[in-house]
């Protein structure tokens, strides 16, 4: 048997419905990988071995009866940021430590019912607010891909580096991820990975724990588009667990891949060239458009004109939720309690200050300010006034475009340390995904080729709300076109 | 509007995050450096703009006020620094 860890989440459910190989078999062929690559990746944070091999042999009897669901026995792994009954779960903090569930998030459940299987609990930054894993309670995840040209250890970007380098380094089939500014593009784009982050309201965020309400969104970071598709529509549900969660159908989107994209109409908005762009990010968007032109597409010359004031906007916005969100961290109830303090103020305080880290720490910190008396009108409400010019600037090209393309990031992955000193330079990673979570769109990664250290870059397809199926349809197309095969050399 | 080792003293009391002194200065100093690049924002003209709390454009639904979960004591303190009897245990804090 060829090595099952290399398979695609599509191939692997295939093989395992015609019974080619067991789901205990490819199973136990991932906590083999994980064993040997995680004391260097760092992907996976807790292992669920026993669980894995019980979930699996569950699988292989329903498989056995004909049985199963759309996902019976693939060994996935899950963010740590998803509540897994009975299985603990930190979203990488201190805080929380030791904190085990006693009740599992929607989107977990959705793939549990599916029969999928869970390896374990993946690696990200601190409650998700990171762009390189270094902020993580848990240390860095590492990037499998090495450049060329440094053997220096690379971020495999952020918040959702486990789930990238997991799926990367063949350590899972596919993986659970959460995007708040770009937390599954950007991992994605930096490790050769398809990652979507859907629709505001597909998928629930029921018992995923909370950064930014209005911006959280669950997703997959997978292999390919094809199984990005299969993952993305056994996560999303409607769920009354989830205020915000749409009451809409979960389209089987397998079934726009592959489909021609002639006549489609795909914008090219002129902001996203920023200063300081690499040349070959120039280069890789307009091979980007030069493919989807080849196919038959017309592309569209646009202008969101309010890009630039995105990520100014969210960085508001998003701490300002958190500040929120994160008050319930009161070593109270659970989280980390301090001990030894004098007073009830002392006890919040200390508590916090050992629980959170440095930038956890500062983002509640902007969030408290930008929330606090006198400046709530200036920065919090002009933010979300903002937020809504760039939702506009949206809404105004829907009539002329049917997607839009962009890259996915301004760079390469970039090595461990190099952007740890100016928490701005690190904001800065979020540029090009940040618009579709304000305005709360769907955007995909798409690898596409590699730069000069033959590092893997990313395309970015965002598009209408609830409009999946079309960024799918042009993922696919763009996939083909690129035909990118390439994958991290093992090293580790 | 500058932020000094005060208001950064003030707001991390407001977050009730405990912040000693000599983390104050560089901690504004980080602050304004974020905040100086913030301030672009009032470049953009959002006159007669209504502020935009959510993307969802459904609205808020309401259930049936019954109830739907309970008697489950042992999972709510299960992860409870400390507890006894039923209850969370915390430190006295009347002073």
């Amino acid at each position: 048997m060829s090595d099952l860890t290399k398979l695609t989440l599509k191939a692997a459910l295939d093989g395992l419905k015609a019974r080619d190989f067991s789901s205990e078999e490819i199973t136990r062929a991932f906590v083999a990988n994980i064993d040997a690559a995680n004391p260097r990746l760092n992907a996976y944070v807790v292992q669920t071995t026993d669980k894995a091999l019980a979930m699996a042999r569950a699988s292989d009897a329903r498989l056995a009866k004909g049985e199963g669901g759309a996902l019976e026995g693939a060994p996935l792994g899950i963010k740590d940021l998803f509540c897994t009954d009975g299985v603990q779960t930190t979203a990488g903090s201190n805080m929380l430590r030791g904190f085990v569930p006693p009740y599992e998030s929607t989107v977990t459940a959705n793939l549990w019912r599916d029969g999928a299987v869970m390896l374990g609990k993946l690696n990200m930054d601190e409650f998700a607010m990171g762009s390189s894993n270094e902020t993580s309670a848990f240390d860095p995840v590492v990037n499998p891909w090495k450049s060329t040209t440094s053997n220096a250890d690379l971020t495999p970007g952020g918040s959702s580096g486990g789930s990238a380098s997991a799926v990367a380094g063949d350590l899972c089939l596919a993986a659970t991820a959460s995007d708040t500014g770009g937390s599954i593009r950007q991992p994605a784009a930096f490790t050769g990975t398809v990652g979507i982050k859907p629709t505001y309201g597909r998928a629930s965020r029921f018992g995923m724990v909370a950064f930014a309400s209005s911006l959280d969104q669950a997703g997959p970071i997978t292999k390919t588009v094809e199984d990005a598709a299969i993952l993305l529509r056994s996560m999303c549900s409607h769920d009354p667990k989830d205020a915000t969660s749409l009451d809409v159908e979960t389209p089987d989107w397998t079934r726009s891949l592959g489909q021609s994209v002639k006549g489609l109409r795909i914008g090219v908005p002129k902001e996203y060239v920023v200063d300081g762009m690499p040349a070959e990010i120039q280069a890789l968007w307009d091979q980007g458009i030069a493919w989807l032109k080849a196919a038959g597409c017309e592309i569209v010359p646009i202008s969101l004109p309010h890009t630039k004031y995105a990520l100014p906007a969210y960085y508001i916005i998003a701490p300002a939720e958190a500040s929120s969100n994160l008050a319930r961290y009161d070593g109270m109830r659970f989280g980390h309690r301090a001990e030894g303090t004098t007073s009830l103020a002392d006890l919040y305080e200390t508590s916090r200050a050992e629980g959170f880290g440095k930038e956890v720490q500062r983002r509640l910190t902007i969030g408290a300010y930008v929330l606090s008396a006198g400046f709530y009108d200036a920065y919090y409400v002009r933010a979300l006034k903002v937020r809504r010019r760039i939702a506009m600037d949206f809404d105004a090209v829907w009539d002329k475009v049917d997607a839009i393309v962009t890259p996915s990031t301004p760079s390469a992955a970039f090595a461990l340390g190099d952007k740890q000193i100016d928490p701005l330079q690190m904001y800065l990673n979020d540029i090009f995904t940040v618009t579709a979570n304000l305005a709360g769109l769907p955007g995909i990664s798409v690898p596409a080729g590699v730069d000069k250290g033959g590092l893997p870059l990313g395309l970015q397809v965002i598009g209408k709300a609830l409009d999946e199926a079309t960024v799918f349809q042009v993922a696919s197309a763009l996939e083909d076109a690129a035909g990118f095969v390439a994958k991290p050399e093992k090293w580790w | 509007m500058a932020i000094d080792a005060a208001t950064v003293r003030r707001v991390a009391h407001l977050a009730r995050i405990k912040t000693p002194e000599d983390r104050l200065e560089p901690l504004a100093a980080e602050l304004n450096g974020i905040l100086a690049w913030i301030e672009q924002l009032n470049e953009v003209d959002v006159t007669g703009v209504e502020p935009m709390t959510s993307n969802v454009a459904q609205p808020m639904r309401l259930r049936d006020d019954v109830v739907t979960d309970g008697n489950r004591v042992a999972d709510v303190l299960g992860n409870a620094p400390r507890s006894a009897d039923g209850f969370f245990v915390v430190p006295k804090v009347v002073e």
